[in-house]
């Protein structure tokens, strides 16, 4: 029986004396550069008078009382500054770039007759204004303002750099032209009024349906297990705010897709310790780098809360089998940790590998459920991402209650949710998409793999996404991420196709890339594998 | 097992285990009871009636009759083609028609008193959205926004729950009808000095909730002085701007800025939704209108985690950029509102029960101080107690929205029918005379 920690009402001076911390903190943000900052304009001074003796011993003295003084009021490991957010935003919001606003528009408004400057905003505001334009924005933008059309723009910008599905969208588009006519099944009537905002029971069962359905009924989910968000972001957002406190820390594998620094550090402050997974083991999870990863953070006295994992991979596409699954939770047992698995592709596999769901061995397991949480949507597998249905699935019950308040800030409109009953419960039609979903992704997959494979350029196989995890080391110019954004470079500008860097995704080797090939037609795949050889045959490096 | 060894269980941050949600307040217990026994005219007519929640249900039939003349809104053209566009659509700026369409609805609500450039309109999924968003951004964790009491209920934990930061309170009363004073505004700012806290900005809700009533123009200059004095933000929750009974009076903080040509206005930003004035709450469409461009920039980022249903977008920006339908809208839901607003005070009056002078909203501030038996808020409790489980009525005790003044209780009156809310009067007239008539024995 584990002890689960209820709400307990804080006391007054508990409240009062965390407010006081938190205080401290934002008043006292010092490091130790100011120490340094301080000691040597001092030596120089003192040496002009009392010579190399008390130039030293001063300073020095000052300098040690003065570290004293930090370590008496440094109260807990400091959570860090706001990270700039997702510099390399991932396809799966199409970000165009932060300065759609001219800056010089904001210098007009922050006039400087305002007493005192302009209003302050937050450090996590700021944080966005000072990020610049990521690779990922530039290319984002570019694809946006130039998109490749056959016949109406020949040459524009190739999109290979959003993992949107693109190759079914014709099922769902025919399915709602038919059934999504507002009338007697589908009103309004009902739903305008406030709903739970955790999500319809309708609907939760309905999408507890559809992920066993998608897992190939591996697995039964059980619909009050279910909590309802306006999209994946603020599901894996809200998880990072419920399992771990400011200056807490996630032990998330390397490559991982690059929105996870937004949702899971932005607004909670919670950092994301990179796991290096290497090329030489095909980029799989290594529970001996789990460890030591997790050794080093406590070694610096910050706390893990959990592990963070994506099944199918982003951007690998690789799937974690049963043993490495067991090991996980092996560890994660060990520490007394959580994991989030974010299983957002589960039903875009196409490989002849089997799917496997954290949820699946929990039920054979029968043990520590509390400590696993899986974060699903039904933006990749059933392409509907402008619908935003995010779903938290959780066996422990805390979790669940403290995430259904917070779904008050992230809830689905009713009308979709209506929407998406209806054709969750057409299961002719979903076993249908399904199934034809899958292999036109493998037909894609298997096309796209081989012109690259043309090209000269090898992928590691993948099992499920909308992408592959491109070999590309052959043609950086030098190895190093210059090397690899000077190549992605010429891949934007010149080949005019956007591909996302490893760079943009952690990957500590240089030379990656990830590629999606959803968002293509089959007659467009020669047209891109012409333009990045373009690019390949200028390009070989010395290896 | 055999043996159960007690595991240390896998712990949860503070901010899960916080009880800044504040759902344990009378507030929501009120809900609870609601919950369990809800009043319904033919299968429990002895049930509580809900007068806790401030939805608009007197003007659903106008939407419903536009749905159903206006099929285009619900579909996306002929064919799937103008639906693909749609169902991937996911861009943090929103449809630009759905903006634009916001942007003229807040513009007809003003009478057209300020303009709204789509561009500055930011969209997220409700006010209470709008509101964390806002939060996060202004002020970082520890330091506060002052807001005038009493405030909705809502806000202790949209404001203060995951962004860490606080509310300090403006204080308020009856003798001047519960209006802001600078001198109120500069107490708060002092209070907050004191205890070593940065005031980030002004939050009002305009018209009041819970009072119901607009703020005056007088009024909100000060305001904007007072802010621009400090150097702080000023955040205006707008959303029941619709439901003024009266359109002459209600003034935007819009329109002070564009009298004075939007000098300092960059530290202004408006809170708008669709849950109140169009009753739509089940559909979460709530916006930030911001003067300042960095505040919009990042708005928008955050919206991320907050989007609006593509197809909801869709369907209202055509429902709203349909003049003829708003401007009906506009006018037919605020001659309801008013006429119901006169009915709820005439039969609070005809009981005894006066209420603070109103304008707007979807409730009544009522007064029921003489009816305590301790001037406390333990007295109010008490009174709120009787309501819930003796008339059945579930209402808001001012304590609950931070009341200076004990006695306080908000009514609202326009999510049930016109014969719900008579069986509602006849309950509270009955329990008045019933009091009356006790009192009435106890001198004897």
């Amino acid at each position: 029986m584990t002890r689960t920690r209820l709400f307990r009402s804080r006391s007054f001076e508990e409240k009062e004396e965390e407010e006081e911390q938190q205080q401290h903190y934002s008043k006292h943000n010092i490091t130790t550069s100011t120490g340094m900052r301080v000691i040597v304009p001092l030596q120089g001074v003192v040496q002009g008078r009392g010579g190399l003796f008390l130039g030293s011993v001063i300073p020095c003295a000052l300098f040690y009382f003065f570290q004293l003084y930090l370590k008496r009021h440094r109260s807990e490991p400091k959570s860090p500054p706001p990270q700039p957010p997702p510099e390399n935003s991932e396809g799966q919001l199409a970000e165009v770039s932060v300065s759609v606003l001219p800056r010089s528009l904001s210098r007009v408004h922050i006039s400087p007759r305002s007493p005192g400057g302009p209003a302050y905003v937050s450090g996590r505001a700021n944080s966005i204004v000072k990020g610049g334009d990521s690779p990922h924005d530039v290319g984002l933008r570019k694809a946006l303002e130039d998109p490749y059309h056959q016949s109406g723009n020949p040459d524009g910008v190739i999109q290979l750099g959003l993992a949107e599905n693109k190759l079914s969208l014709d099922l769902v588009g025919e399915w709602l032209a038919k059934n999504a006519i507002f009338g007697e099944e589908l009103s309004i009537g009902g739903i305008a009024s406030y709903q739970p905002f955790d999500g319809l029971m309708e609907l939760k069962v309905a999408v507890a349906g559809f992920m066993s359905q998608v897992m190939k009924k591996s697995v039964f989910f059980n619909p009050s297990q279910i909590i309802l968000t306006a999209g994946a972001n603020p599901a894996i957002e809200m998880l990072s705010f419920c399992l771990a406190d400011t200056g807490n820390a996630f032990l998330v594998p390397t490559p991982y897709y690059p929105c996870s620094d937004r949702d899971v550090k932005w607004r909670t402050g919670v950092e994301i310790i990179p796991v290096p997974c290497r090329s030489a083991d095909n980029f799989r999870l290594s529970i001996t780098a789990l460890d030591r990863a997790f050794n080093q953070a406590k070694k610096r006295g910050t706390k893990v809360r959990g592990i963070i994992i994506s099944n199918p991979s982003n951007p690998v596409g690789s799937l974690l089998d049963r043993e490495t699954l067991y090991s996980l939770l092996d560890f994660a047992r060990e520490k007394n940790i959580h994991i989030v698995s974010n299983e957002l592709f589960a039903g875009s596999t196409h490989g002849n590998e089997e799917f496997v769901s954290m949820a699946e061995i929990i039920d054979l397991e029968d043990l520590d459920r509390n400590r696993v949480h899986i974060v699903y949507g039904l933006s990749k597998d059933l392409s509907l991402p402008g619908f935003r249905v995010g779903i938290i699935y959780s066996f422990n019950d805390n979790v669940l209650a403290a995430a259904k308040k917070l779904t008050r800030f992230s809830s689905i409109s009713a009308l979709s949710q209506r929407l998406l009953v209806f054709m969750l419960s057409d299961s002719n039609f979903i076993q249908q998409f399904i199934e034809i979903n899958r292999e036109r992704l493998r037909r894609m997959y298997i096309k796209f793999v081989a012109g690259l494979k043309q090209l000269g350029i090898e992928c590691i196989k993948s099992h499920g996404g909308f992408y592959c995890w491109a070999d590309m080391r052959g043609y950086i110019p030098s190895y190093s991420e210059k090397g690899e954004l000077e190549l992605w470079d010429k891949l934007l500008n010149i080949a005019k196709v956007n591909v996302t860097p490893g760079s943009c995704c952690h990957c500590i080797e240089p030379g990656w890339f990830r590629f999606c090939f959803t968002t293509l037609t089959e007659k467009d795949i020669p047209v891109v594998m012409d333009r990045i050889r373009k690019i390949t045959e200028t390009c070989k490096s010395h290896s | 097992m055999a043996i159960e060894i007690e595991q240390p269980s896998v712990g949860l941050s503070k901010v899960a285990v916080s009880e800044t949600h504040g759902e344990d307040s009378p507030y929501f217990a009120g809900w609870k009871a609601y919950d369990e026994n809800p009043y319904d005219e033919l299968t429990n007519p002895s049930g509580v009636i809900q007068m806790g929640l401030a939805e608009n249900q007197v003007s659903f039939d106008l939407l419903e009759a536009f749905l159903e003349t206006h099929s285009e809104a619900s579909s996306w053209g002929k064919g799937a083609s103008g639906f693909r566009e749609n169902a991937l659509f996911q861009d943090y700026h929103g449809l630009l028609s759905f903006r634009k369409a916001m942007a003229s609805f807040m513009e007809q609500i003003r009478g057209g008193s300020a303009k709204f450039d789509p561009e500055r309109v930011v969209l997220t999924a409700g006010a209470t959205a709008a509101n964390e968003l806002l939060t996060f951004i202004l002020a970082d964790p520890g330091d506060a926004l002052l807001v005038p009491t009493p405030y909705y209920p809502g806000f202790d934990r949209d404001l203060r729950w995951r962004t860490g930061v606080k509310i300090v309170p403006i204080h308020c009363d009856s003798s001047n009808n519960f209006q802001i004073t600078p001198q109120a505004l500069e107490a708060a700012y002092s209070e907050a000095e004191a205890m070593n806290i940065k005031v980030r900005g002004v939050l009002i809700t305009n018209p009041s909730n819970p009072l119901g009533a607009t703020i005056q123009r007088s009024v909100l200059e000060e305001i904007f002085d007072f802010v621009t004095r400090k150097n702080i933000h000023l955040v205006s929750d707008e959303i029941y701007s619709g439901s003024v009974f009266s359109s002459s009076e209600f003034i935007s903080i819009a329109e002070i800025l564009e009298a004075r040509q939007y000098k300092n206005s960059e530290r202004v930003h408006i809170v708008y939704s669709l849950s109140k004035d169009l009753g739509l709450p089940g559909f979460r469409v709530g916006t930030i209108y911001s003067y300042n461009d960095e505040v919009v920039t990042t708005a928008r980022r955050m919206s991320s985690f907050t989007l609006i249903s593509s197809q909801t977008q869709h369907l209202l920006a055509s429902m709203l950029s349909n003049k003829e339908f708003t401007e009906n809208y506009i006018k037919t839901n605020r001659e309801r509102l008013r006429k119901r607003y006169n009915m709820i005070i005439e039969g609070l009056r005809s009981a005894g029960i006066e209420c603070l002078k109103g304008n707007a909203g979807l409730f009544c501030w009522m007064n029921l101080s003489p009816l305590l038996e301790k001037p406390t808020r333990e007295g109010e409790l008490a009174l709120w107690n009787s309501m819930l489980h003796e008339v059945k009525l579930n209402i808001s005790p001012g304590s609950s929205c931070h009341s200076s003044e004990p006695g306080w209780f908000r009514v609202c009156f326009a999510n049930m029918s016109e014969q719900t809310l008579e069986v509602a009067l006849k309950r509270i007239h009955n329990f008045m005379k019933n009091r009356e008539r006790d009192r009435n024995l106890k001198v004897i």
